[in-house]
């Protein structure tokens, strides 16, 4: 029991049991040292649904604790509704102090997005995975998958990607684009775009994800090799705007686009809220 | 600038007001009873006891009670409540032979030691809305036979399988706990069972009923249907023997279906379970059926249908799961969308520009 | 239950010091060859260290098997995993989730459960005692958690380990994975390094 009990009835701190937290904490181990690999773990039903960030939230609070300084993005933005609701869920049951400075936080958990800040070695990046399986659209099975990945064997995924070459003339996907870790896992990056792809190779932070209802976590190690799957003739390559963010005017980072009246006109903004905000405050400062 | 879905601290702060005072509604209108849902809407009760893992009457009725009467919130706020209670061992099985039955039906002979009882059943009402109940009104009290609690009640199964025309019940294999560990496949018969217990009763019934319509090999009869009260025994280790803790209501449905038999094995009539806690029948005979279909492969029958196929139907039969996941695409996608209109776009104008080429290319012959 | 006065304690406050505890396990295995010390590592009972006292409570309980080697399985060893974890404590090598041997034990892995090609992540994770993590001979690590490479001098091994751990290392993604523990210090080796002379 800690103080915090008093404020929330019976619930311990973090929310999970201490017997929950050591299970899902040897996973993350074993996720850590066989990087990309999905380790099955028996993920507890959450006061949150299903769908919205149920494994993030475990995996973040098997790690938490009251010297942490916790960041929550969706979209890359620490206003959406669903990052407010989980940073509060976490300020309330685990005493935690939170930040929309990506440099300051330890922990980062995240929907949709990596941050354009370039994260630092310590800070821990939790993925909220909702099809942690990156075959699963080529084979609905389970019971298949887990054969492929055994066998290493991702002729499927090479397959897809060429016929999507084949039909269009390039590698259509957008999102969740599929990546190999250190040269042996086929690994779903989650629904980020492909345009953050670049910043989970080598990155110096532990990438962790957590898939609730599909109950499987996996990790990316600092400095792991992560390619996103390409061919030598059809380069991966990332989004790119004409225009720039009509609020801070980057050319470098992911754009939202918002339709701003009846006649369809269009405004591009950063969807990186703190990255935008802090390149924004030395211009207003000077005002 | 359009932000909906941002700033949203306040935003949220209000539709969490506004949806309690939803679920009060009209303050001039007495205000619900747990009580009251236990006692009236005691088979909305039983369902979320059921789906949600949790024997308790008045925490399922407080779910009710809380989620409006949307009996899928009710079991997700039931299972989340659930999750975090201690863990003190598993109960012995629940014998039902000593069940006192409230009703107990076969299909399959006309009388059977103990008896048919028919019980409270909706079966043979009229479906006639009965006007009479839209004012509070004295009921007289229902006459009931006094129950002999000390005499068994056999098992319909358990007389046909004296004589060998039934399966013994499948040789189960460990028992797991869904709660406590992932699913692997394949699974167990136990894990199995305790995934269709906990089930969607919608999604049991559609896949039960497709059964019946040819997809999938069942020839299904009700050996039995019994509803009634069963003792709960639990061994503290510190005592070493089996204390009784509790007498929870429950459903059990044994449905016998035909079994052609091979070269070596004589024709026998195999089994399909279901279970449900409180009154749950429907409940507990597509479970039976869904069972009985998920045993193709251990039967050595062709599995090619929806119910046979077992991973199928234990990836999707959750449905705080499936809410949870379809819900989910309300949350803003926008990162995702933009990605896509920018692949969009681009594929596009290179099609625009390859059909003007084609243009020029043509003129310029 | 005489020896419950003579038990060794646990950890302090289980929930904060198992989380603190936790988060130094997760940067060590995160970061392979890294020393790192432990917060509030509690004194081990018998001949265990602190380090692996810690990591233990942190990690088991009833659902984690944990095999000693003969130099650990001593009453006050046992006692204390159970009465503190919970742990079973299993003769069998194969059943264990976690194994404690030292420095010197010949095939300190072997018979450890190694996962499956389907399953890796169900191999068994194995604590080495050893004298210290810095004054052994040199040899390079490179991996997955390292930034191209690192020089780790773990003391107590012969070459016949390191014979050994490429053996296992060539066996990814299964294969078990090791803690090296000193005083109230560890350094994870998990099976995706490979080792250089």
């Amino acid at each position: 029991m800690t103080e915090n009990s008093a404020k929330d009835g019976a619930y311990n701190y973090a929310y999970l049991d201490e017997q929950t937290k050591r299970m899902i904490r040897r996973a993350i181990l074993k996720a850590v040292a066989v990087p990309g690999y999905q380790v099955p773990f028996g993920g507890r039903e959450m006061p949150l649904p299903y769908g919205w960030g149920t494994g993030g939230i475990q995996v973040t609070a098997a790690i938490i604790g009251r010297d942490d300084t916790l960041k929550v993005i969706d979209q890359g933005a620490d206003d959406t509704t669903n990052a407010v609701s989980i940073r509060r869920f976490f300020a309330r049951v685990a005493e935690v102090a939170t930040t929309t400075r990506t440099e300051e936080a330890t922990v980062i958990q995240t929907r949709h997005r990596v941050p354009e800040t370039p994260l630092s070695e310590g800070q821990i990046l939790v993925f909220q995975v909702p099809i942690p399986e990156p075959l699963r659209m080529l084979e609905p099975r389970e019971t298949e998958t887990r054969t492929l990945h055994a066998l290493s064997e991702y002729g499927v995924m090479q397959v897809s990607l060429y016929e999507s070459i084949a039909r269009h003339g390039r590698i259509s996907k957008a999102y969740n684009y599929p990546v190999m870790v250190n040269g042996r896992y086929i690994m779903s990056p989650s629904p980020i775009p492909k345009f953050d792809n670049p910043k989970l190779d080598r990155s110096p932070a532990l990438q962790l994800y957590g898939a609730g209802r599909e109950k499987r976590i996996y990790a990316v190690p600092p400095y792991t090799p992560v390619k996103s799957l390409d061919f030598d003739d059809h380069p991966f390559e990332i989004e790119t705007w004409e225009q720039c963010c009509e609020l801070c005017g980057s050319k470098e980072s992911f754009l939202d686009e918002m339709i701003v009246d009846d006649d369809g006109k269009r405004l591009f903004v950063c969807s990186d809220s703190d990255y935008c905000e802090r390149r924004r405050a030395p211009a207003e400062a000077a005002e | 600038m359009y932000v909906a879905v941002k700033g949203g601290e306040t935003a949220i702060a209000h539709s969490l007001d506004l949806v309690a005072d939803k679920r009060r509604g009209d303050r001039d209108i007495a205000e619900l009873s747990l009580e009251q849902i236990d006692q009236q809407l005691g088979l909305a009760v039983d369902r979320v006891m059921t789906e949600g893992s949790c024997y308790d009457r008045s925490l399922a009725a407080l779910a009710i009670k809380q989620a409006r009467g949307d009996l899928i919130e009710a079991i997700f706020l039931l299972r989340a409540y659930r999750t975090t209670l201690p863990r003190f061992g598993d109960s012995l099985p629940l014998d039902t032979s000593a069940m006192v039955a409230e009703r107990r039906i076969s299909s399959t002979f006309k009388d059977v030691p103990g008896g048919q009882v028919l019980g409270p059943t909706y079966d043979y009402t009229h479906r006639l809305l009965d006007f009479s109940l839209m004012a509070a009104d004295e009921r007289p009290t229902a006459p009931t036979a006094p129950a002999d609690t000390n005499r068994t009640l056999p098992r319909v199964g358990d007389i046909l399988e004296r004589e060998g025309m039934l399966e013994p019940p499948p040789q189960d294999g460990a028992s797991e706990d869904l709660t406590r560990q992932p699913l692997t496949l394949p699974a167990s018969r136990p894990v199995r069972l305790q995934n269709l217990a906990r089930g969607d009763e919608g999604f049991l019934l559609a896949l039960g009923y497709s059964t019946q319509r040819g997809y999938g090999n069942n020839h299904p009869f009700v050996g039995e249907i019994r509803y009634g009260h069963v003792p709960v025994s639990f061994v503290p280790e510190e005592l070493g023997f089996a204390i009784e803790i509790a007498e929870i209501d429950v459903t059990e449905c044994d449905m016998v279906n035909q079994f052609a038999g091979s070269h070596d094995v004589p024709p026998q009539f195999t089994r399909g379970y279901g279970l449900a806690f409180g009154h749950s029948e429907r409940k507990a005979m597509s479970m039976a059926l869904v069972d009985r279909a998920l045993r193709a492969e251990e039967l050595s029958e062709s599995a090619t249908s929806p119910a046979q196929d077992e991973e199928f139907v234990l990836a999707h039969s959750d449905n705080v799961e499936a809410s949870g996941f379809v819900q989910h695409l309300k949350l803003p996608h926008y990162v995702d969308f933009q990605s896509e209109l920018v692949v969009v776009r681009t594929l596009r104008a290179e099609v625009e520009a390859r059909r003007r080429q084609a243009v020029l290319d043509q003129a310029a012959e | 239950m005489s020896d419950l006065r003579t038990l060794a304690p646990g950890l302090a406050d289980p929930s904060h010091d198992a989380q603190q505890l936790f988060r130094a396990i997760l940067d060590a295995a995160s970061h392979p060859g890294r020393i790192v010390s432990l917060p509030s590592a509690p004194a081990g009972p018998g001949a265990l260290s602190s380090a692996a006292t810690a990591y233990l409570l942190t990690l088991a309980d009833r659902d984690t098997p944990v095999w000693l080697a003969s130099d650990f399985d001593r009453p006050e060893v046992r006692n204390f995993l159970r009465f503190h974890a919970g742990a079973p404590i299993v003769a069998a090598r194969a059943e264990a989730s976690f194994g404690v041997v030292a420095a010197g034990t010949p095939q300190p892995f072997d018979g450890f459960n190694l996962g499956t090609d389907a399953y890796p992540d169900r191999s068994a994770t194995v604590l080495i005692e050893v004298p210290d993590l810095q004054s052994g001979p040199m040899r390079h690590w490179r991996g997955p958690g390292i930034a191209d490479r690192t020089s780790v001098g773990i003391a107590g091994l012969g070459d016949a380990f390191w014979d050994d751990w490429a053996a296992n290392h060539a066996l990814f993604p299964c294969g078990v994975d090791l803690v090296f523990t000193a005083g109230t210090e560890l350094c994870a080796l998990p099976r995706s390094i490979a080792v250089e002379v």
